[in-house]
Parts: structure tokens; C-alpha cells; sequence
């Protein structure tokens, strides 16, 4: 299924698609946006170049770590924000919240919602580039 | 605290029980027995306050709703089945040590045992019923893995779950009971239900809530009916057998009644009930017990007749009952666990145990001979030994009781004549007589194996001797328990030449005569043999085979195989189930509001109708795939066009990855080349219009019928201010219902692994076929 | 719009549905595609629909204004929509392994584990 100017047009788009599904995640919580579609926007973005370029290897090197590693980080991420608020004798998943910033200047609200929702990024991004690069290289076999 | 301690302690330990077997590898077992003898010693201390009729009770609130505290209370009934728990249990540790030498899973053997000990402890000690209830089944669920420990035997796998149904059904009935009683009497301890036990003899359901009860109590005591669990129990290794099956689990059937009997006792249905159950064991185990030849069976027939004594001791009740009842126990206890380890003993030294072909091993094993002897006399009932007091307290209470006097006191005695014969049969035919070649050469036991048998055969001749020893500190508070009542204890050796040392003497000389004359009286009895083979446990047996047949021809009916009529019955039941509810709503909606919509939301409609239609009608699988496309990419406008930006946002970049998906699978996807049978597709055709039209008149009357009250609001007022977002929907999945969606990426992760997973498999099976081909 | 859009979501059940029934695998995943689409927006249009009111705090707010669209069925799609992918992934490896292994796409031909 190689495509030569989608595979080239897509590339470039690569780095910006990117930067978005960031923006997404981290504005998620007061724009729409958020984990899920981070995720998603970025396996799609990766997962459309290895298909048009049918190359699965640059791909792999571009997210640095197989994509199965995500998963288990995400998970282990989204479940361990959890954790935090037990620590300060809240029950699990109790959203916890701490600012961080100069007083009166800049301040940024941080919680373990925020934690949880990088957690959801990394799975659901991990799960489709997962899948869809396997379904890729198992075309490649024929 | 100390009792709750002395309880879990076991339980602790059993989880290191495999680590240590591990590391200290001979030394184990002697080194597990250290728990239950230190467990001995200070249940021992509890003697001076349960002496004066004390008792001390702990309660702690578990599921204090239901009325369910893990309370303990220890008096004199539980402080003697504790005893005996740890005492027996140390040296069953020490016996399996020899017993069990080198098996490869001794250390799951020990977790069993530890766990069993732990359980039996929580029983008798406990005061709730639930509770009891529960260590109950644990017991079931230990002996279980007990039985059934040489797993790789077919007879075991079978006798092992044969013993959890048997005794699982009980329990479940026993459950009934309990919950019923605690309904009716507003209580759940055992304590405060003594108290209320006057209310509860009048409650018309007092029938119903005994039989259950008592169902739970005979199954795990083996009473008849429930009696051939027990013979079959023998599969498992002898330690089990001479710990679960004689001494301690068989008897918390005979524990429970006691322990209930201050509450039921006094009724006529409990006397009717538990004596009539009683006699009827003891007399069908006695007659089967003679006729047995192997050694274990044997043991175990007449151990069935001995908790049919104590059975039937308990339905006389009273201070004579119970005190003989306790009595009988105790000494019971001690002869029957000792004897078990001397044939267990007999089996490991020479390789067999049939009684036929054994003889003459006391020149060989003396000190297992030893012992073996002195717990055979004591099972004889022949003066000095403990069991003598046992049966003279036994004939006591059954020529004391107003009813049936003569007929009880006839069972116990001929009972009482089937144990003379066991004692004969089991020591005279394998020590004495004429040697016979075995399996093996038999020698003495490793001194684990002999000191069990050695100290329980003496302790019978010791107590015998000197009742006074445990009299006033054990049996008599036991006894107290019982009926609930301090009692004017008469436990002594000598009673004066009385009717009941006559009966012993009758019992003596008819036990020495059937013994030798065992032949010729069982060939007479021969015609019995055609009854019993009618017996409960080919009862068991057609219930087992009938549940399964049942089964196996329904699976064959409902589960067919057939993928589409699986989804074809449950389409036509759910819509069946739907209909009735939706056409009772018929009147809430109306179409008044049809015109109700704008110029781009048509268009948006159409995209999606003409997409679906196009999905399920073109004959080309590329076509249909753009249309189910298409269908998606018109749901995300919708979602566009009424507010849910996150929604469309994720529909579209689903829709996206679903077409990819789908053109990178479509290589390996078979072409529409099935068709369905014209009758077949009528019928699709009617039953999905229908579930089409459940679903169309489900949201409309869904929007005209509000059940709950909405929590949106909710949402809306507190997404800012506790937790800082705003944009709700992403608050509602990463903080209010954070917990779900940690599910939810659980359950994508699955299934994402899962997919990888198949798709590797494929590829290195190519791979290692391509390896071949080259 | 909500008895148009009521109309469709029967359509998506009742085609979903017949796809389902056939005995080719393929048509069997299209169906549960379809009829996870129908699901959505049964889900969406049975908690009411609401026009150009997204359920997103404004800026100087401190609270939801009151016309905001309901959020929790959206929360609750959002997920669906996701699983529906990863399911639909999962069955179409499945499927695809499942005609490689036994050839044939015809799932009366597959009823060997069932029996």
C-alpha cells in the first residue's frame, strides 16, 4: 500500500500532528481534548506514515521504545496517580491537587487527574500504534 | 487477643509451611509440630478459669450489618476439642514427617494440614454462627485437598469430591438453618441464643430450622444416610485419615450439635431426630465395619459407629448423656487416632493392609505393637482403660432414659460387641498369629511414627486409671456446656458391681464369641448384603451421573454451535423482554415534534441512513466498508451539531484509524461468498425490523421517561471548584469516574495485547514454515 | 430532530442486526460496527439533545451554566467509542486468523469448539 506523496506529505505533517495531540492533552481539561484523543491523533499520525510508507522500522525508532512498553507505562501511570491521595490518608483516586508557580504571577493547578489522564494518553496510544504497526508488518510478510 | 492469635496462627503459618519444608527438608515436619504443641500448652492455662464453669468471650465487628462479628469464646466444650485439635495435630505432624518422608509435595501437604488445624480451631472456638459457618466450609475445603492429595489416582479425585459434595450440601442446609434461626431469634451468637432458647423451642419453625441444622451436622458426621463419604475418605494418606476422619473433622458435626443442644435439647423433634439417626448408624456401621478386611476401612466403619454413639448420646441429652457423650469423645479420640497410625504404620512397613494376609509383627514392631494393643483394649471398653468408662457411661445414660430404655441400651450393646471384634481384628489378626509374607520386610517405624500411637495407647490406660485427671477440668465443664448447666459430675472407674458392668460383661463374651465365629455369622447375615447394595451410595451415584447426563444434553441442545442463531435467540428474547415495557409507554410520545430541525442536520440524517443502507446491501466488501465509514464520519457531525466537541474530535480520528484498520486487514478477508438460505433470511429480516423498531421507539420513549433523577448538575457544579476543570467531560473520565476509566484502559489494553498476540503467533508459525521451505 | 434521529438509530439496530445473522464473518464485523454506532447515539439522543451549548465551563464562570448539554452520556460515549475500536480490532485479528487457520469465512463451518 505504498504511497509516495501521501507517505512524503505526512512525514512533515508528522512533527505538527504531534505537537497537537500534546496540546490536546494538556489543554483537555478545560478545551476539548484530553488523553483519549491525544492518544489517538498521535497513533494515527505514526500509524498512517508506516502504512503509506510501509515502513514500520522508522516509525519504531521515531517513538523510541516498542509500542507495547507504552502500554504497560500508561497503565502503570493512570493506576499509580491512584496511589497518591493514600499517601495523605484520601481513599483511591481522590483527586489531589498542589499548585506550582511564583504566587501572584503564573500559578498552574497540578493533580493526579492531570497524572491519570497522561496515563490514558500513553495507553490508548500505545494499544492503536500497537496493533497498527503489527497489522502493517504482517501485510509486509505478503 | 491470644485466642484470635492461637486461631490465625495456623493460618499464618501454612503459607511458609513450603519454604520451610524447602529449607530445613526432614526437620520440617517436626518443626511444624512445635505449633501445635505450643497451641496445647496454652489452651492447657484456660483449665483453672473453664474448671469453675467459666467462660471468656472476645468479639470483634466484621460485617457488623448482618450481624456477623468474628467473636471467640472459650469454655469447657471448646477447651476440650481444642485440646484435642492440637494435641492430635502434633502428633500427626510428627507421623506425617515419617509417613510422608521424600514426597515430592509434602510442603502442600503441610499448607493443607496447618490450614485444616486452623480451621477446626476456628470452629470450636468461635461463637457467632456465621463464623462457625465459615471456618465450617473451610474445613470441608482443606479435607478436600487432603483427600484428594494423591491427585494423579482417579479413586482419590473421586472420594475427594464425593466428600466435598456430601458434606458442601450439608453446609448449604446448615447455612439455611443458621440464617433462618437468627431470623426468627433476632441473635447470631451462640451465647446469646442459649438465653433466648425457650423462644425458639416454640417458634413454629423450630422443625424446619432443626432438620437443617442437623443435616449439616449428620453429613459432616457421617450419620446415616450420609455415612459412605466417610469409607471412601480412606483414599487419602493415613496421617489425614487418623486426624480428619477419626479425631478431630468428623467430630465437629458431633461439636456443633453439642454446642447447639442447650438450645434445641428438650424438644421431642431433636430426642426423635438425633437418637433415631444415631442408633441407625451405629447399627448399619457396626455390620459393615466386621465385614471389612482392609485395615483403614475397617477403622473407618467402626469410627462411623463411634459418632453414632455420641450421636445418639446427644439425643438422650441430659446430664448422663452428656456427660457420657463427652467421655466416649475423649476416649474415642485418643484409642481411634492411635489406632489409625498403627495401621497407617502396618501399610509403610510391610506394604499391605488386608487383615488376611498379615500376622505375627509384634515380633518386628514392638513399640508400635505396643502402643496399637493398648488402644485396642481401650476401644474394647475392658477395665482399667479410659474407653471402659467411656462405655460404662454410655450403658448408664441409655438405662436412664424414659424412652426406649431397653431398645437403646440393645444398639449400644451390640455396637459396643462390633468393637470388640474391630479390637480383635485389628491388633490380634496383624500382631498375633502366624507371620505371613509381605510386599515388604517389616520393621520398626522412625520414632515419629510409634511415639503418636505410644503416648495416646498409655494416656488411655493413665486416665483410665486416674478419671480424676481430667474429670473435673475437662469432662465435667464439657459436659456443663452441653446442657448448658453447671452438672453433678460421676466420672469415675469403678461404679460397684452394677447393670452396667453386666452388660460389659455381655458385651465381652458375645464380642470374644462373634470374633471367633465371625465367618459363620456373616455368611448367615449373607441376604443383607442385596439391601445394602440399594444403599445411599447408589443414591449418590444416579444423582451424580443423572446431574451430568442432564447437563451434557442440554449443552448439546442450547449450545450448538451455530454462531448466528446464538445472536438470533438473543435478539428475539431481548426484543420479547423490551416490547411489553415499551408498548405499556405508547402514550408518552407523539411525532409533533418531527419539524423540529434544521437544513444541515437533514442532510447529516440522510448521510448516515443512505450509509447504513449502503453497508448492509452492496455486494462488494471495499463498498461496504466506505459506506460503514461513512456512517461514522455522519455520527461525529452529529455529535458536532449537539454539543459534544470531545465526541466528534474522538469519533473522527476513530473513523480514521477504522478505515486504515480495515484496508490493512482486507488482504486476508474472505470475500462475500456465503449466502444465506432464502427461508433463513425471511426470518433475519423480521426479527432485526423488530429489534430496528424496539430500538427507534426505545429512545423515544426514553426521552419522555425520566426514572432516575439526572446527575449531570452535579458535574456541572463542582467540575471547577474541586476539580479544576472545565471542560466536564474530561473531568467526569479522569477524576469524578476516574475509577471506571482505569477499567476501561485495562480493557483496552487486553484486547490490544490480545490482537498483538495473535498477529505474533501467525507470523513466527509463517516464519518457522518459511524456515522449513528453505 | 430527536424522532429523526430515532428513525435512524433503528435503521443502524435493524441493519447491524441482519448483517449480524449472516453466516460470511466479514458481515458479521461490519454488523457490529453498525450496531456500535446505532449504540452511541441511542446513548446520546436518550439523554436529551442539546444545540450549540458544549459541556464546557466558560472562562469566567465558576460553576456549568444550566443549558449545558448533559456531560455524563458523553463520557460514557467517549470511552465506547474507543473500546468499540479496540474491540473491533481484536475481532478482526481474530477473524482473520480464524480463516487463515480453518478456510473457510463461513462461521457454520466453525462450530467445532462449540460442540
Amino acid at each position: 500500500m505504498k504511497s509516495v506523496i501521501f507517505s512524503t506529505a505526512i512525514k512533515y505533517l508528522i512533527p505538527l500532528l504531534l505537537l497537537f495531540s500534546l496540546f490536546l492533552l494538556v489543554s483537555g481539561h478545560d478545551t476539548p481534548g484530553g488523553g483519549f484523543c491525544g492518544g489517538l491523533l498521535a497513533a494515527a499520525a505514526l500509524s498512517l506514515y508506516a502504512m503509506a510508507s510501509d515502513d514500520t522500522a522508522s516509525v519504531k525508532k521515531m517513538v523510541k521504545f516498542d509500542p507495547i512498553n507504552y502500554i504497560g507505562v500508561g497503565l502503570l501511570l493512570a493506576a499509580g496517580s491512584g496511589f497518591i491521595p493514600l499517601l495523605m490518608g484520601e481513599a483511591f483516586m481522590t483527586g489531589t491537587w498542589t499548585k506550582v508557580g511564583v504566587e501572584g504571577s503564573w500559578v498552574i493547578p497540578i493533580g493526579t487527574p492531570v497524572v491519570f489522564d497522561i496515563g490514558v494518553y500513553l495507553v490508548v496510544f500505545g494499544v492503536t500504534l500497537l496493533v497498527l504497526l503489527s497489522l502493517v508488518e504482517e501485510n509486509r510478510g505478503n | 487477643m491470644g485466642l484470635v492469635v492461637s486461631v490465625f496462627s495456623g493460618f499464618v503459618l501454612c503459607f511458609f509451611a513450603p519454604l520451610i519444608n524447602k529449607l530445613a527438608k526432614n526437620l520440617c515436619g517436626k518443626l511444624l509440630a512445635l505449633l501445635p504443641l505450643s497451641l496445647c500448652i496454652y489452651y492447657l492455662t484456660f483449665i483453672p478459669m473453664v474448671s469453675k464453669n467459666g467462660s471468656k468471650l472476645l468479639s470483634y465487628p466484621w460485617i457488623p450489618s448482618l450481624g456477623i462479628n468474628l467473636s471467640f469464646n472459650i469454655d469447657g466444650l471448646s477447651l476440650l476439642f481444642a485440646i484435642v485439635i492440637c494435641g492430635m495435630g502434633t502428633f500427626i505432624l510428627l507421623y506425617s514427617d515419617g509417613y510422608l518422608a521424600g514426597h515430592k509435595q509434602l510442603g502442600r501437604f503441610y499448607v493443607s494440614l496447618l490450614a485444616f488445624m486452623a480451621s477446626m480451631l476456628g470452629v470450636v472456638l468461635s461463637d457467632n454462627v456465621f463464623t462457625i459457618f465459615m471456618f465450617w466450609e473451610l474445613t470441608s475445603l482443606s479435607s478436600y485437598f487432603l483427600i484428594g492429595f494423591n491427585h494423579e489416582k482417579e479413586s482419590a479425585q473421586k472420594a475427594a469430591l464425593q466428600a466435598l459434595l456430601v458434606t458442601g450440601f450439608g453446609g448449604l442446609a446448615m447455612l439455611a438453618g443458621l440464617i433462618l434461626l437468627s431470623i426468627t431469634s433476632g441473635h447470631t451468637e451462640i451465647s446469646t441464643l442459649v438465653l433466648n432458647a425457650s423462644s425458639i423451642q416454640q417458634h413454629t419453625l423450630l422443625l424446619p430450622i432443626l432438620i437443617l441444622i442437623l443435616l449439616g451436622a449428620f453429613t459432616k458426621s457421617a450419620q446415616f444416610p450420609f455415612h459412605f463419604w466417610l469409607p471412601n475418605a480412606m483414599e487419602a494418606p493415613t496421617p489425614v485419615s487418623a486426624y480428619l476422619h477419626s479425631s478431630t473433622m468428623v467430630k465437629v458435626g458431633i461439636y456443633f450439635m453439642a454446642r447447639v443442644s442447650p438450645i434445641f435439647s428438650g424438644t421431642n423433634e431433636w430426642m426423635v431426630i438425633v437418637t433415631t439417626v444415631g442408633a441407625i448408624t451405629m447399627l448399619i456401621s457396626a455390620y459393615l465395619a466386621i465385614r471389612q478386611t482392609i485395615l483403614k476401612k475397617i477403622l473407618a466403619y467402626s469410627t462411623i459407629c463411634a459418632l453414632g454413639i455420641m450421636t445418639l448420646l446427644l439425643g438422650i441429652g441430659g446430664s448422663l448423656g452428656a456427660t457420657a457423650a463427652v467421655g466416649f469423645l475423649f476416649g474415642h479420640a485418643l484409642y481411634k487416632g492411635a489406632l489409625f497410625m498403627v495401621a497407617g504404620t502396618i501399610d509403610h512397613e510391610t506394604g499391605e493392609r488386608d487383615i488376611t494376609k498379615l500376622g505375627g509383627l509384634r515380633r518386628y514392631m514392638p513399640i508400635t505393637a505396643t502402643g496399637g494393643i493398648m488402644a485396642a483394649l481401650s476401644m474394647a471398653g475392658i477395665i482399667p482403660f479410659l474407653g471402659f468408662i467411656g462405655k460404662e457411661s454410655l450403658y448408664t445414660a441409655t438405662l436412664h432414659t424414659n424412652n426406649y430404655s431397653v431398645l437403646l441400651s440393645l444398639v449400644s450393646i451390640l455396637a459396643n460387641v462390633a468393637f470388640v471384634v474391630v479390637s480383635g481384628m485389628v491388633v490380634y489378626d496383624t500382631f498375633y498369629r502366624d507371620e505371613q509374607t509381605t510386599p515388604k520386610n517389616p520393621h520398626e517405624a522412625p520414632w515419629t511414627m510409634w511415639l503418636g500411637p505410644l503416648f495416646l495407647g498409655v494416656m488411655g490406660l493413665i486416665l483410665g486409671l486416674v478419671p480424676g485427671l481430667i474429670g473435673h477440668s475437662l469432662i465435667g465443664p464439657a459436659a456443663s456446656a452441653i446442657i448448658g448447666r453447671p452438672i453433678d459430675l460421676h466420672f469415675v472407674l469403678w461404679h460397684g458391681f452394677n447393670l452396667e458392668l453386666g452388660l460389659t460383661a455381655i458385651t465381652l463374651i458375645s464380642g470374644f464369641a462373634l470374633y471367633i465365629y465371625k465367618a459363620k455369622v456373616l455368611s448367615l447375615l449373607g441376604p443383607l448384603e442385596v439391601i445394602l447394595s440399594y444403599g445411599p451410595l447408589k443414591f449418590y451415584d444416579l444423582l451424580i451421573n443423572g446431574m451430568l447426563s442432564l447437563a451434557s444434553s442440554q449443552t448439546k441442545l442450547l449450545q450448538h454451535g451455530y454462531l448466528r442463531l446464538y445472536i438470533l435467540v438473543t435478539a428475539i428474547v431481548g426484543s420479547c423482554l423490551v416490547w411489553p415495557h415499551l408498548i405499556s409507554h405508547f402514550g408518552v410520545f407523539d411525532f409533533e415534534g418531527w419539524h423540529d430541525i434544521h437544513t444541515n442536520e437533514v442532510i447529516v440524517i440522510l448521510l448516515i441512513c443512505v450509509g447504513a443502507i449502503m453497508t448492509f446491501t452492496v455486494k462488494s466488501r471495499m463498498a461496504a466498508i466506505i459506506s460503514l465509514g461513512v456512517v461514522g464520519y455522519g455520527v461525529g457531525l452529529v455529535f458536532i451539531l449537539f454539543s459534544a466537541p470531545d465526541l466528534a474530535m474522538t469519533q473522527f480520528i476513530i473513523e480514521t484509524l477504522n478505515v486504515v484498520l480495515f484496508m490493512l486487514a482486507f488482504y486476508h478477508l474472505p470475500t462475500y461468498e456465503v449466502t444465506t438460505h432464502p427461508t433463513n433470511k425471511i426470518m433475519n429480516i423480521v426479527v432485526s425490523v423488530s429489534f430496528g423498531a424496539m430500538a427507534a421507539v426505545l429512545v423515544l420513549v426514553a426521552l419522555h421517561v425520566q426514572l432516575f433523577e439526572s446527575i449531570a448538575s452535579f458535574f456541572g457544579k463542582y467540575s471547577l471548584s474541586r476539580a479544576h476543570g472545565h471542560n466536564i467531560v474530561n473531568v467526569i473520565l479522569v477524576d469524578f469516574r476516574g475509577f471506571d476509566t482505569l477499567g476501561e484502559i485495562t480493557v483496552l489494553s487486553v484486547a490490544g495485547i490480545g490482537a498483538y498476540a495473535l498477529l505474533k503467533l501467525k507470523m513466527t508459525e509463517r516464519e518457522e514454515i518459511e524456515g522449513v521451505n528453505k | 430532530m430527536e424522532i429523526e434521529l430515532a428513525l435512524t438509530i433503528g435503521l443502524l439496530y435493524g441493519g447491524g442486526l441482519y448483517m449480524m445473522l449472516q453466516r460470511n464473518i466479514i458481515k458479521l464485523i461490519l454488523g457490529v460496527s453498525l450496531l456500535g454506532h446505532g449504540t452511541n447515539l441511542l446513548i446520546f439522543t436518550a439523554a436529551g439533545l442539546t444545540r450549540s451549548w458544549p459541556p464546557i465551563i466558560a472562562k469566567t464562570a465558576t460553576a456549568a451554566n444550566e443549558n449545558l448539554a448533559d456531560p455524563l452520556p458523553q463520557a460514557l460515549i467517549l470511552t465506547a467509542i474507543v473500546i468499540g475500536f479496540a474491540l473491533t480490532a481484536f475481532i478482526l485479528v481474530l477473524f482473520q486468523r480464524a480463516y487463515t487457520v480453518l478456510g473457510t469465512s463461513d462461521t457454520d463451518d466453525m462450530r467445532a469448539t462449540d460442540r
